[in-house]
């Protein structure tokens, strides 16, 4: 599927895919979070700003109603949003199906397409934030068991990418660094080798970098290695500005999956020349050696 | 005299009831709302037949924003 080309800079790259992970077709390839914003309105600006058309969202106990009176539901258009729900938070796979599953029920009566799929999220160690890999495998197998589709949050470990993907991921999604840290993309060469053995003779499987970006560069970093997509959250909603963070974010991920699909030049050690050869009023001859 | 916990707090009960008599008593959308007993999702079409017993653990979820 191909879509339109558009004159305007709000829409896709012409000539590009839009990102499907599972059942659901994406037309942005920025997926954001809804949490750690100052106030409601100013995460629906945010998220309307972004263009993204998928937001995550977690389970929690009931407390509808936060101090100032207001429920995240009411400030999320979910025509126009599909949910993501996540099971961040839990330390074991017991905890994460179980989330998983409360989750779905929720969307399931909000009628929201989301309902078939989670963020799969098994933390191992609660200050880095890093994930527990033998507990996210287990919970990603029963959940795809269960009929979910299940992008997986993990770390940049390729050999735990490989056994998410074979447990049934639906994606995989490998942080750049660890969650709200804003660090980047600390590991490229383990995030280009999740790319290549995920994507061997599979090229559509979706790889979505989740977690660590601090800033639009980030973003533009991980589409130009090749990412399909990108999820973030605290760099938008804890940015000075978040409105003009989502919107830059926006920008880098049209711009950096742009330069992937054009494909950038190959880096040499020494320059060359943009400007022709001839004609040069110059006494130097072109292409004489330095010592010359 | 019914005792279960709803979200780790006990909570007793003179009567039994239903899911959805219990969740009638809560001023939110029950359309907001997920249900667990016993960690089994009660869905929502079971919610006027399933009866809350003694010891019963409740959990009674949202969503709430997040990454």
């Amino acid at each position: 599927m191909t879509t339109t080309a558009d004159s305007s800079i709000d829409n896709a790259p012409s000539e590009d895919t839009p990102l499907v992970v599972g059942g659901h077709t994406l037309q942005s390839r920025m997926i954001v979070g809804t949490g750690r914003y100052d106030t409601m309105t100013q995460m629906r600006d945010s998220l309307n700003e972004s263009g993204a058309d998928c937001v995550t969202v977690a389970v929690r106990r009931e407390r509808l109603y936060d101090r100032s009176g207001q429920n995240i539901l009411d400030f999320i258009d979910l025509d126009r949003y599909t949910l993501l729900p996540n099971t961040a938070g839990c330390y074991n796979a017991i905890d994460a199906v179980r989330a998983a599953r409360l989750g779905r029920e929720i969307l399931k009566t909000l009628g929201n397409p989301g309902a078939d799929w989670v963020k799969l999220e098994v933390l191992g160690d609660s200050k880095t934030l890093l994930p527990d890999p033998v507990q996210t495998v287990e919970a990603c197998r029963e959940l795809a068991a269960d009929g979910f589709q299940v992008l997986c949050y993990t770390s940049d470990c390729p050999v735990t990418a490989k056994r998410l993907k074979e447990a049934g991921a639906a994606s995989v999604m490998p942080a750049g660094s660890p969650i709200g840290s804003g660090q980047g993309l600390l590991n490229k060469n383990n995030l280009r080798i999740i790319l290549d053995y995920l994507k061997e003779g599979d090229p559509d499987y979706p790889v979505i970098i989740d977690a660590g970006v601090g800033t639009a560069s980030d973003v533009s970093e991980a589409f130009e290695l090749g990412a399909d997509g990108v999820l973030l959250n605290t760099a938008i909603a804890h940015a000075r500005d978040p409105v003009r963070m989502a919107r830059a974010m926006k920008y880098a991920t049209l711009a950096g999956r742009d330069a992937f699909l054009a494909g950038r030049i190959p880096k040499r050690l020494y320059g060359t020349a943009s400007s022709p050869a001839e004609g040069m009023i110059s006494t130097r001859p072109y292409g004489a050696s330095n010592a010359e | 005299m019914i005792r279960i916990t709803v979200n780790g707090r006990n909570v007793e009960l003179n009567e039994s009831m239903t899911v959805e008599q219990m969740l009638d008593r809560v001023e939110v959308p029950p359309n907001y709302l997920a249900v667990e007993v016993n960690a089994e999702v009660v869905p929502r079409e079971e919610y006027t037949a399933h009866v809350i017993q003694n010891g019963d653990q409740i959990e009674l979820v949202t969503l709430v924003g997040g990454g």
